[in-house]
C-alpha cells in the first residue's frame, strides 16, 4: 500500500507545485515574460516569514497577513519602474533583468541570514495528520497547502474569466493597443498582474517553509520545479499549472516509493517525456487570454 | 458653438519623412466629417494623432476644450475619443459580448448592470445580437467590422473615429453600415470616417476633407470639394491614370 501513499501524498504535494507555479502562468500569460527570480522571490518570502515568526513570536500562517500585501506591492512597483522598460528592450532583456534580480536576492540573503538551511516552525500542525485508510494517513499542513494551492488556482481562473478586472487583463494580454484605445492603462493592468503573482508566490514561499527546509540558495531548485510544472501543464493555462503540479508531485513521491534517492529525478524523467511527446504541454488551449 | 475637437499646426515625421504637416481644422459637436486622400496621404497616422496612438511632433488638439496633446489613449478614450481600426482588431478569445462590455467598463467607465445595457446597445445598433455569444476571432470580415464599431460605441463616445470600415465589403453589405454610421451621427455623436469609398462617405458627412502628403488640399461641402480642381488631380486623378 506504498504506493498508494505516495500517490495520495504527491497529489497533496502538487498542490504547492501548483501553488507555485500558478504566479510564473499568469506574468507568463499577461505578458509573455518570464520570470527568473520567481524561486528568489518565494525564497525570500519564506525569510521574511521566519524574521516575523523570530521578533513578533507569530504563527507562520498569521505571517501571511503581512508578507503578502508587502511581495503584492513590490510586485507592482517591480512592474511599474523595472520589467515594463525592459519589455520594450526585446523579449530577452526582462530574461536578464529577472535573473539578475535573482542573483542580487540570493546574495542578500546569504549577506543577512547566512548559508544555513532553516525552517518555518509550525507547532502542532507539523505533526497533525488524519488516517485515511488504515495505512494512509495524510498529514494537516500538506492538506492545507494542497488546499491553498487549489483555491488559488480556481481563484486566479475566476478573476480572470469572471470579473471586470480580469476581462480587463484578458483583454490588454490579448491586443495591448487595441486594449488602450478603448480606455485600459496598459501599465496598470500589467503591473497589477505582477502584483497578483508576486502575493501568489509569497503564500507560495511562506508554504515551502512550513513544510520542509529553506536556505538563500533554494531559488534556483524552487523555480526549476515551477518550470517543469508549467511546461508538463501547457505555458499560460492555469488548469494545466494545477494538473502538471499533481503530476511532478505523483511522479516524484512514486519515484522516491521505489527508490528514495530517485524522486527528483523521476519528476524530471517525466518533464522530459512530457517535453518530448507534448511539448505544448498537458492543456495548451485553455490559454489566459 | 464651440468646437469639440480643435487641430492646430499638427506636425508628425517619421525619421526624415514629414507624414502629417502643418494640419489645422476643427469638427463641431456631432457633426460628421470624411476624410478623403491617395494611400499615405497620412489619414490612418492624423487618426493615430487625435486618439493618442502617436504623439505629435508639433501642434496641439484640444477635445472638449481642453488640451489632450499629452495623454495617452487610454484617458483620452475614456474623455470621449472612440476609435475603429482598418484592419479590425477583436479580443478573439473573447465573445462578442465579452468584447463590447470590455469597451463599456473601461472605455465608458460603467459598471455591473450598466455596463451591461451599453455592451448590448451596441451590439443591437451594429446588428451584432444575435452573435453576441460567438467567439470574436470566428466572425466573417463584415461582422468583424460591425464589432470594431460596437466596441467603439460601447466606450460612449463624443467624437469617434473609423478608419475604412467599408473597405472590402460587398456592395449588398454596404448600405447597412452606411446607416449604422448615420445613426450614430444622429444621436449627437460626431465622426471622423475615412473612406475610399466615396459615395459612403458622401451619403452621411456634413463635410469633406481632401488630404495629400501630410497636408489639406481642401475642407468644406462635400460636393464643393469633390469637384475642386486641386482634389480631382490629387487623388480622383490618379484613379483615372491606373484605371487606364
Amino acid at each position: 500500500m506504498n504506493l498508494v501513499n505516495a500517490v495520495v501524498q504527491g497529489v497533496l504535494l502538487g498542490g504547492l507545485y501548483a501553488l507555485l507555479a500558478a504566479g510564473l502562468s499568469l506574468i507568463f500569460g499577461v505578458m509573455r515574460l518570464v520570470n527568473l527570480a520567481h524561486g528568489a522571490f518565494a525564497v525570500t518570502a519564506a525569510y521574511g516569514s521566519l524574521t516575523l515568526v523570530q521578533h513578533l513570536g507569530w504563527h507562520p500562517l498569521m505571517t501571511l497577513a503581512v508578507v503578502v500585501p508587502v511581495f503584492a506591492a513590490a510586485g507592482f512597483g517591480l512592474q511599474r519602474g523595472v520589467l515594463t522598460r525592459a519589455a520594450t528592450r526585446g523579449p530577452l532583456t526582462p530574461l536578464l533583468v529577472t535573473f539578475g534580480l535573482a542573483v542580487i536576492v540570493e546574495s542578500l540573503l546569504l549577506t543577512g541570514f547566512s548559508a544555513d538551511s532553516r525552517t518555518l516552525p509550525t507547532g502542532q500542525l507539523s505533526v497533525a495528520s488524519v488516517r485515511l485508510t488504515g495505512t494512509v494517513s495524510v498529514g494537516v499542513l500538506p492538506l492545507l497547502t494542497f488546499a491553498v494551492g487549489v483555491v488559488a488556482v480556481l481563484g486566479l481562473q475566476w478573476f480572470l474569466f469572471r470579473t471586470p478586472a480580469g476581462r480587463l487583463m484578458r483583454a490588454t494580454s490579448d491586443d495591448r493597443e487595441a486594449a488602450r484605445i478603448v480606455g485600459a492603462d496598459d501599465r496598470r493592468v500589467f503591473a497589477t498582474a505582477t502584483a497578483i503573482a508576486l502575493g501568489l508566490v509569497a503564500v507560495a514561499g511562506v508554504f515551502i517553509g512550513m513544510r520542509g527546509t529553506f536556505a538563500p540558495s533554494s531559488g534556483a531548485g524552487v523555480l526549476l520545479f515551477a518550470f517543469e510544472t508549467v511546461v508538463i501543464g501547457g505555458l499560460g493555462s492555469l488548469w494545466g499549472t494545477l494538473a502538471g503540479g499533481v503530476l511532478l508531485g505523483v511522479a516524484q513521491l512514486l519515484g522516491a516509493a521505489i527508490d528514495p534517492a530517485a524522486g527528483v529525478l523521476a519528476g524530471h524523467v517525466v518533464f522530459l517525456v512530457v517535453l518530448a511527446v507534448r511539448p505544448e504541454g498537458l492543456f495548451p488551449k485553455a490559454v489566459i487570454a | 458653438m464651440t468646437p469639440l475637437l480643435e487641430i492646430s499646426g499638427l506636425a508628425k515625421r517619421f525619421g526624415k519623412l514629414t507624414v502629417i504637416d502643418d494640419l489645422s481644422f476643427t469638427v463641431a459637436p456631432g457633426e460628421a466629417l470624411g476624410v478623403v486622400g491617395p494611400n499615405g496621404a497620412g489619414k490612418s497616422t492624423m487618426l493615430n494623432l487625435v486618439n493618442g496612438v502617436l504623439r505629435p511632433d508639433e501642434g496641439t488638439i484640444r477635445f472638449a476644450g481642453t488640451d489632450v496633446t499629452r495623454i495617452g489613449a487610454d484617458r483620452r478614450c475614456r474623455a470621449g475619443i472612440g476609435r475603429s481600426y482598418q484592419i479590425p482588431r477583436p479580443f478573439g478569445e473573447m465573445t462578442v459580448f465579452g468584447n463590447a462590455l470590455v469597451g463599456a467598463t473601461l472605455g465608458a467607465g460603467l459598471r455591473g448592470r450598466h455596463a451591461h445595457r451599453a455592451a448590448f446597445e451596441a451590439l443591437e445598433r451594429t446588428e451584432l445580437m444575435s452573435l453576441a455569444n460567438s467567439p470574436a476571432g470566428a466572425l466573417r470580415l463584415l461582422d468583424r467590422k460591425r464589432l470594431e464599431l460596437a466596441r467603439a460605441m460601447a466606450c460612449g463616445p463624443r467624437l469617434i473615429l473609423l478608419d475604412e470600415i467599408a473597405g472590402g465589403l460587398t456592395d449588398s453589405e454596404l448600405p447597412t453600415l452606411v446607416d449604422t454610421v448615420r445613426g450614430l451621427r444622429d444621436s449627437g455623436v460626431a465622426v471622423i470616417w475615412i473612406e475610399h469609398i466615396v459615395h459612403a462617405l458622401l451619403a452621411v458627412v456634413d463635410r469633406l476633407m481632401c488630404l495629400t502628403y501630410g497636408t489639406m488640399l481642401a475642407i468644406g461641402d462635400p460636393q464643393a470639394v469633390m469637384r475642386d480642381p486641386e482634389v480631382v488631380t490629387a487623388y480622383l486623378g490618379h484613379t483615372v491614370e491606373r484605371a487606364s
